[in-house]
């Protein structure tokens, strides 16, 4: 396996808002390698969004704590870093494009100047103006729109807007937080074609975030499901989707198999998602899922590594001998 | 944005009217003979009432009177002040220079000031620096301005002697050239100071949540994203987008800026608007003081609109979202 | 409604005001019943500075500073609140009928407001009182008539807001009379926020008449605050102290209302009291 550029094991964050503590992380592992398309499944308030947002060190430093566990960039402990040395890591070698194209652009500043700033910050030896016309093209968009603002362009222009401020920083990995779901059907296809063709062209690796498991399964090798602030389950895409393990993804393979809405999202798991204020010491599923057994309320379970393959984990109680109550390694049973 | 224009034109005339109606019924609905409202109570020549009664057509209906009124305005006929011995307009215009001379550069200064400490406390919200703000533009809404003149005088030109308490230019020598530029300036310094610090607190409050608001926009994290430091993002990114509520402010509030010009003018002997008016108020002189108040309206209206019209120049979205309304 | 004196009693700067208004209050009613000395006794104690005798220093003709300012409560303390109270009462009227009937009358208020908003209240003021001579009731009906539409736009929001609650059909549909719902239901319902706003214009009245007294629009008969820093701007180069007191007054009771009315605002409303 080639070096990897990111990578967070056991990471837990909270949230302080008007004195009262909301845990949104509970345990995320994950790593991203050179060249890889690796996707990141969950539920709306799953914790995607927070994942992205970590990675680049954009959590609001006021309310957001990391509280264990680790996040490493190209091999290099970054977990408590300040903000201005955040700022040395950001766009290189990690980048990012957000989901609702209109308000991630700046409404009084022309199209071309936020790519610009983007090129002279992080190729300060090539001549901008040049440079943004290679990027637009790269992106698929005419010279013409450089001259624009924000609001003068349609949704998947913006988006285009936002990919090529990204490239431009030239980042070895593309984290991608729900870059379609404000597209329609048309406009998502071509954007995700071109994330494909980006992350060939520019050999660069890319997270896909997405709450829709066929985008992801479409263009991602690996993929991780996560479950109320926990990645529960990851693997080869194929194995993840051949024989899913967790219950939770079980769940949303067949409801995404079955059932089809009709904006062409796929109908979810029955039960609610769980409330982030008030989740038990147990899997955060339990409540919602059929195979539910004693333990499951009471820990969560390590991850473990399923019998046929080594890269393909799991962390649920089914797949533990003996169903007992396992301590985590340092002996840390998960709390709330 | 022509059209964006024409808009904002056509709201002002509508209000122009009515503060013309307004000033043309205080005459009347004031207890006494309407005439001495626009004559004065100061000594005038014989026959003069008799005929500012004609030109008025205070015998006429009300309606008429009215017509005759805004007929005589829009000649820019304000009335005559006796009691200076020239026209109302005239002597309206003179001293307007100064006032907005007073006037000016507070405002700019307080403008920058007030976004400046918006800047530095936004980003730290909750800190003292933040509670520093609330607390200074607390101060600043319940202080009357003139008594902070009064105590600028007392610290600064009495106790200190640092500069000048009174007047425009010093009394003793007549200097030239620049050195009658750096006089007026000296004069100017402590009366300025008065009115920046009085709409310091106007501004500093509203920068503050312009620029609380604007930090939690979703531009503000990709800019971050791009790796641009944290100065480049907050005054590239956060600034140009937190002017536009802050330019409306400060302009909307043109006329809270010149009524506290005018009442600081008379702490300092200021030959402003504001001495006029309160020497008229001792000569009974009311054709000034309407006409003061006329003047001053009206310039609060068209701030307002050259305002609106800066507020598309900001902001590219009001621009465009008229020419699509055509 | 229950949690409000809780709500308003945590929040100590607002508290602190209340009970200075309630001081000044009784200085005033105390110095009705027994009046004690007459502060316009003309004395032979000429432009004193602060002494033990006299702690904020005699004024041009020998007049105590401290009692010109406790004599001086009257004048702000009347005109802000009965002020504040005759703009408070047309603009909850104008406002409620704006919110609830809609149509051309809204219009017209809105429109009214708007222009009210843009001219300088201040020059107007001087201008009506100049005119229609100096008194404490021209003085309170100019500030209060310049004052109401502040609080009809509020009024209407509110109205405006409620009308369409749920509460408000099920009265309906119990048959009751338009005006009814209107006065009975609606409007006591919208008076929170408006109350608070009621106490920042007594501030703002102070504030004004202040400025009318130091223009010389008041009674020479009447001590008042803003007149005795008339006469202090004479003396602003040999007595300090005939301007520092009586301006120090005038300042702390307009902050104390400014505080009063925020505190009041944050307690009145739970959605304000819930984002700090």
């Amino acid at each position: 396996m080639s070096s990897t550029i990111l990578e967070m094991s056991d990471l837990t964050l909270s949230y302080t808002t008007l004195g009262r503590k909301l845990r949104a992380l509970r345990g995320v592992s994950l790593s991203v390698g050179e060249g890889e398309a690796v996707g990141l499944v969950g539920e709306s308030g799953s914790g995607k969004s927070t994942v992205a947002r970590v990675a680049l060190g954009l959590t609001p430093a006021s309310v957001a704590q990391i509280e264990t566990g680790c996040i490493r960039i190209d091999g290099r402990d970054v977990t408590h870093l300040s903000e201005d040395a955040w700022a040395t890591l950001r766009g290189h070698p990690i980048a990012i494009v957000f989901q609702d194209p209109l308000s991630f652009l700046n409404p009084v500043m022309r199209v071309s100047r936020q790519i610009a700033e983007s090129v002279k910050q992080h190729t300060p030896e090539l001549a901008v103006a040049p440079r943004v016309r290679e990027l637009l093209e790269r992106v698929k968009l005419s010279a013409s729109c450089a001259a624009s603002y924000p609001h003068e362009l349609s949704g998947g222009m913006r988006q285009r807007v936002l990919l090529a401020i990204a490239i431009a920083c030239r980042p070895k990995l593309l984290i991608a937080d729900e870059p379609t779901t404000a597209l329609d059907v048309t406009t998502q296809a071509e954007i995700l074609a071109l994330l494909e063709e980006l992350r060939v062209g520019l050999n660069m690796a890319l997270l896909l975030i997405s709450h829709d498991l066929g985008l992801v399964a479409s263009a991602c090798e690996r993929i991780y499901v996560m479950y109320a602030g926990r990645t529960v389950e990851w693997g080869p895409t194929a194995k993840v989707f051949g024989a899913p393990a967790h219950p939770y993804s079980e769940g949303l393979l067949h409801a995404a198999q079955t059932d089809r809405d009709r904006d062409g999202r796929f109908v979810t798991i029955a039960g609610d998602p769980p409330d982030l204020a008030h989740i038990g010491v147990g899997c955060a599923f339990a409540p919602r899922c059929s195979y539910a057994m004693a333990p499951c309320t009471e820990g969560m379970p390590e991850p473990i590594a399923l019998a046929q393959s080594s890269n393909h984990m799991v962390r649920c109680w089914r797949y533990c001998q003996g169903g007992s109550l396992l301590l985590s390694a340092n002996g840390r049973v998960d709390r709330p | 944005m022509g059209r964006y224009l024409l808009a904002r034109i056509a709201w002002a005339v509508p209000i122009v009217l009515a503060i013309l109606v307004i000033n043309f019924l205080i005459i009347h609905v004031v207890p006494g003979d309407p005439v001495q409202a626009l004559v004065g109570d100061f000594p005038t020549p014989p026959g003069y009432v008799e005929q500012v009664r004609q030109e008025f057509g205070l015998d006429r209906p009300i309606s008429h009177q009215l017509g005759l009124y805004l007929w005589n305005l829009a000649q820019g006929n304000l009335g005559f002040s006796f009691a200076n011995r020239q026209p109302v307009l005239g002597l309206i215009l003179d001293r307007a220079r100064l006032t907005l001379l007073l006037m000016l550069p507070s405002l700019t200064l307080a403008a920058l000031f007030g976004i400046v400490l918006a800047m530095a406390a936004a980003p730290r919200a909750g800190s003292i620096y933040d509670g520093a703000i609330t607390a200074l533009s607390l101060i600043g809404y319940s202080m009357p301005v003139f008594w902070l003149g009064q105590l600028f005088v007392i610290l600064f030109a009495i106790k200190l002697r640092w500069l000048p308490a009174q007047g425009m230019i010093s009394l003793r020598s007549t200097p030239t050239g620049w050195a009658a530029v750096w006089d007026v300036l000296w004069h100017l310094a402590l009366p300025a100071l008065s009115v920046t610090i009085y709409y310091v607190a106007v501004v500093a409050r509203v920068a503050r949540a312009s620029v609380l608001d604007t930090i939690s926009q979703d531009y503000v994290l990709t800019a971050r994203a791009k790796g641009l430091g944290r100065r480049t993002v907050l005054w590239r990114h956060v600034l140009p987008n937190s002017l536009i509520p802050i330019v409306t402010v400060i302009g909307y509030n043109f006329g809270y800026a010149l009524t506290g010009a005018i009442l600081v003018e008379t702490v300092f002997a200021w030959p402003g608007l504001g001495n006029l008016f309160i020497t008229s108020i001792g000569n009974r002189d009311y054709p000034v003081l309407q006409g003061i108040f006329l003047f001053t309206a009206i310039t609060v209206v068209v701030a307002n609109v050259v305002t609106d019209i800066l507020y598309g120049v900001l902001d590219p979205r009001v621009r465009v979202s008229h020419h699509a309304h055509a | 409604m229950r949690r409000f004196w809780p709500r308003f009693t945590s929040q100590r700067a607002g508290l602190a005001a209340a009970a200075y208004v309630l001081v000044l209050t009784l200085v005033m009613l105390g110095l009705q019943v027994m009046p004690g000395s007459d502060p316009h006794t003309i004395t032979s104690e000429v432009m004193l500075p602060p002494s033990a005798a006299h702690p904020l220093g005699t004024d041009e003709l020998g007049r105590d500073v401290l009692l010109g300012i406790l004599h001086g409560i009257r004048v702000s303390l009347t005109v802000g609140f009965a002020a504040a109270l005759g703009a408070t009462l047309i603009g909850v009227l104008v406002g409620a009928l704006a919110g609830f009937y809609g149509g051309i009358l809204d219009l017209l208020c809105m429109r009214v407001s708007e222009l009210f908003q843009v001219v300088p209240s201040f020059i107007l003021a001087a201008v009506i009182v100049a005119l229609s001579g100096p008194g404490l009731p021209q003085v309170v009906a100019v500030i209060a008539l310049l004052g109401w539409p502040q609080v009809a736009r509020l009024m209407r929001a509110e109205v405006m807001r409620i009308k369409h609650l749920e509460f408000v059909d099920a009265v309906r549909c119990l048959g009751t009379r338009e005006t009814r719902i209107l006065m009975g239901e609606i409007v006591p319902n919208a008076l929170a926020p408006v109350l608070a706003a009621g106490t920042l214009i007594v501030g703002h009245a102070i504030l004004l008449e202040a400025g009318l007294s130091f223009f010389g629009l008041s009674s020479a008969d009447i001590i008042s605050w803003g007149r005795m820093l008339n006469s202090g701007q004479r003396f602003l180069f040999n007595a300090w102290w005939l301007s520092v007191f009586p301006g120090s007054a005038i300042f702390l009771t307009v902050l104390a209302f400014n505080l009063l009315g925020d505190a009041l605002g944050s307690a009145l409303n739970p959605r304000s009291a819930g984002m700090k």
